[in-house]
């Protein structure tokens, strides 16, 4: 069976004013429908770059990525990205924020009653239809991030592109979206490429670790099959010995062989 | 004020010695006394308030009573100068009657004020129907921006009055001219903060336009307009008080009715009470155009 996503021998070169800087180099990644996949690595290992590929927003200068079969060209509505910073337009409310999305994706074919009822739904999904029409500096910094994850749901995206979506955010906060993006994901069936640099989160989240050397010119050093059974419980999984086998794997690879790399001032 | 406060706190008050009564019944007896009105909660809120009423309005008064007391001082020590008790009449008198009309040359305090705000309207009214869309061209063509930043660099120093000889040969009337020196003297600060502007939209904003694939018309009404609109608006807001500047220093020169040339007037009157009302009135309508574009900035301020 052919992969939903492929990439194939990917590299990524910048031209900055220092010259040549190649960030990623022979990335091969095939990733199944409905299957979840963590990006992990130091900071600076390309992790984002790699993600930023798959968007469409940066053009591989080598190699090729393939989205069902078609080449990844520019970025589009069928990859729901869920930046960093949640990039939520400021004067626009959460309602509008979503809506941008929803009419630009359904916009052609529904009704406009149609369009604001699928808005409220998918911001009825992430817990957040009580802040509809509150402006992005009105909430916290976790709601940004359940309006972030709607916007990309919203378009109801072949694939969903998470750029360390819970990064800002405090520990509980993160704890308590982590299982609310379980539950989505489990509804949706959604196919995820997360970037994180949390090893719990990895682990707990997704069906494959893969997990990148150090830059530059960095690659993918291993993918680990994770194969906890779903649905995942944070309680359980803490007395669960398999989990605490897959948490040492990938913290043995980011602490022993890809030692971070002395700070170059 | 007080009344209100007073029927505010008088029943809080009974209600806490009540409450107190079964405490105060093992001491020796004592008579219920009401507890003293600046005691209660909202006695203590007024205080407070109070209190920071006088520590906002405190210092700024001080400035003013001390800067009338130096005015004083100097219109004391000789040279012709009013005192603020003198121009104080003067403007009693001046702003009794502010809308008469007595000829061409002769013309109320307010018809002055308005005839200039008028010019600047004009004048600044073009310079940003021009300088807006400019800046945000040049904002958005890093090529325009090359093209156009030397000639800017150069013109945007240039004093304002040096460009009215220019008005004057071209368009062979003072009116128009000095309209022409707001223009050219407000334009360079919309120009240049709407282009400073667009430079700096956030790129997660044009990535949130390329990811959703929005069309161009979009990604203006969205994203470029809103984000860019603070910046437009402190543009705004330096070329009118830059504006307003000029154009005492234009009237001057070029005569008519407004504020600038009456200040020429009451010199040739030899009226300097009027001069310093004048110089007070040019003061205050700036103070409000500026507050009045931070209050519209304020608005479309997300941050």
């Amino acid at each position: 069976m052919q992969s939903y996503v492929q990439i194939e021998n990917a590299g990524m070169t910048f031209n900055t004013k220092k010259g040549k800087f190649t960030a990623l180099t022979d990335i091969n990644l095939h990733i199944d429908q409905g299957e979840f996949v963590a990006l992990i690595g130091h900071s600076g290992c390309g992790k984002s770059t790699l993600l930023n590929l798959v968007a469409g927003l940066l053009d591989a200068t080598d190699g090729v990525l393939l989205l069902a079969n078609r080449e990844i060209r520019g970025p589009g509505p069928e990859r729901g990205v869920v930046f960093q910073n949640h990039s939520l337009l400021p004067w626009l409310t959460a309602f509008e924020n979503v809506h941008l999305a929803v009419e630009k994706v359904f916009g052609g074919k529904e009704s406009r009653a149609q369009l604001k009822a699928r808005t409220s739904k998918v911001l009825d999904l992430v817990g957040l239809s009580h802040a509809a029409h509150r402006l992005p500096g009105e909430i916290s910094g976790g709601m940004k991030q359940r309006v972030g994850i709607a916007r990309a749901l919203a378009m109801e995206p072949k694939v969903l592109l998470m750029d360390e979506p819970f990064g800002a955010l405090d520990a509980l906060t993160r704890a308590h979206l982590q299982d609310e993006l379980m539950k989505i994901v489990a509804a949706t069936q959604s196919t995820v490429i997360m970037v994180t640099h949390d090893v719990d989160e990895a682990v707990l989240l997704s069906d494959r670790i893969v997990m990148m050397t150090n830059g530059p010119a960095a690659t993918i050093g291993e993918i680990l099959d994770i194969g906890l059974p779903r649905p995942r419980d944070r309680l359980q999984l803490a007395n669960d010995p398999k989990y605490h086998a897959l948490r040492s794997r990938v913290l043995e690879f980011l602490y022993s062989r890809q030692m971070r790399p002395k700070e170059a001032a | 004020m007080n009344a209100v406060t007073l029927n505010e706190t008088l029943p809080s008050s009974l209600a806490v010695t009540e409450t107190e009564k079964p405490a105060a019944a093992a001491e020796p007896p004592r008579a219920a006394r009401p507890t003293p009105l600046f005691e209660t909660e909202g006695g203590k809120r007024f205080l407070e308030n109070l209190g920071n009423a006088a520590k906002a309005t405190l210092p700024p008064a001080l400035g003013l009573v001390l800067f009338a007391m130096l005015w004083a001082l100097i219109a004391n020590s000789g040279g012709g100068i009013p005192g603020p008790a003198e121009t104080w009449t003067a403007a009693v008198e001046l702003f009794s009657d502010p809308f008469y009309d007595n000829g061409p040359n002769d013309k109320g305090i307010g018809w002055n004020v308005l005839n200039s705000l008028a010019r600047v309207g004009i004048g600044f009214g073009l310079a940003a129907a021009i300088g807006i869309p400019l800046g945000f061209l040049i904002g958005r063509f890093a090529f325009l921006n090359r093209m156009l930043s030397p000639i800017i660099s150069i013109l945007r120093p240039v004093s304002p009055l040096a460009w009215l000889p220019i008005g004057l040969l071209v368009m062979k009337q003072a009116e128009p001219a000095s309209i022409w020196v707001i223009f050219i003297s407000s334009i360079w600060p919309m120009v240049l903060n709407t282009a400073a502007g667009v430079q700096r939209i956030p790129q997660d904003y044009l990535n949130v336009a390329r990811v959703l694939n929005l069309s161009e018309f979009k990604v203006f009404t969205r994203i470029l307009f809103p984000a860019v609109l603070p910046h437009v608006l402190t543009g705004v807001r330096l070329a009118i008080g830059v504006a307003w500047l000029v154009i005492v220093a234009a009237e001057m020169l070029t005569g008519g009715v407004g504020i600038g040339f009456w200040v020429w007037d009451e010199w040739n009157n030899l009226n300097v009470a009027h001069i310093i009302i004048a110089i007070f009135i040019v003061g205050i309508v700036g103070l409000l155009l500026e507050q009045m574009l931070m209050l519209i900035a304020k608005r479309f301020s997300y941050e």
